[in-house]
């Protein structure tokens, strides 16, 4: 197994999740977006820490540390739209234009 | 050394990994394709039990199985929930993306980001080839976690309680202010 076919699907995972972050219109879908993008970071971790065969296997932890932090970042980021929805009647990211000029 | 493709599908690994890879891909597509919001969540899981996939193919065993645990036990349900208690137009055809003036730029955007970031890749490491390795064993990986990372767990340990307190005293629903 050569490393660059792990590093392309992660990349590819990762422009799936740029895309869809920015066209997608339903706040809950757009964190979906953000899932996939840090799951491309993941693979890249886990690949260059069998890559450089490392004693501390810092990728493997670093990978359950991110796993950890996107967990929170759903749970947080799901009770905010739903605060939002309860005060707006709505989860479409372009109907929060409040500040706009 | 170079790697041809005929040398690519000798290898029986890379079939599986090509067995793994195109639906993870093709999951992540219609993740963010999709015009159906519980076809679109559902794709993320196969999404992501694809990259447990790749974790497994890479040795690492209790990452991969974390992965289904947290992300496809748990992370997934918050999503269903969430796009529950939105209302959401469930199990219909709904118009979920911008128009084409936001899309093709997007695309555009991500297609660039794609291409610097493989074209630097290949630059740097061509056709390295990882070296053979044992399955990561998960005492190794716990000794680890609790003697020489102990500090970054606990800290993400915190993060995670603050983020549960957080969560609820968000999603609260407060109770009438009586004036």
């Amino acid at each position: 197994m050569t490393l660059i076919q792990f590093l392309i699907v992660a990349t590819a995972l990762f422009s799936f999740g740029l895309y869809g972050v920015i066209t997608r219109k339903n706040a809950v879908l757009v964190l979906a977006s953000v899932e996939l993008m840090l799951a491309a970071v993941n693979i890249n971790l886990v690949a260059f820490d069998v890559y450089l065969d490392d004693p501390l296997n810092s990728g493997q932890i670093f990978t359950l540390f991110t796993i950890a932090l996107a967990a929170a970042e759903v749970g947080i980021g799901i009770a905010i739209i739903l605060m939002i929805y309860r005060n707006r009647q709505s989860a479409d990211v372009d109907d929060l234009d409040l500040m706009k000029g | 050394m170079t790697v041809t493709i005929s040398e690519f599908f000798k290898e029986s690994a890379n079939w599986a990994f090509l067995a793994i890879a195109v639906p993870t891909l093709f999951a992540g597509w219609r993740t963010v394709t999709s015009n159906n919001i519980v076809r679109a969540v559902l794709y993320l899981v196969v999404s992501l039990g694809g990259t447990a996939g790749l974790f497994f193919m890479l040795g690492a065993e209790f990452v991969g199985w974390t992965v289904v645990l947290v992300y496809i036990g748990a992370v997934i349900i918050l999503f269903l929930i969430g796009i529950m208690i939105t209302r959401a137009p469930l199990g219909q055809e709904a118009d979920l993306s911008h128009a084409m003036n936001v899309k093709a730029p997007a695309a555009l955007l991500s297609t660039v980001v794609f291409g610097v970031i493989t074209w630097a890749m290949i630059d740097a490491f061509g056709n390295n080839m990882i070296p053979p390795f044992e399955p990561t064993a998960t005492s190794d990986l716990s000794l680890l976690l609790f003697d020489r990372f102990v500090i970054p767990f606990e800290v993400v340990s915190f993060v995670l309680l603050a983020a549960l307190i957080g969560g609820i005293a968000i999603a609260r629903q407060d109770e009438e202010v009586v004036s």
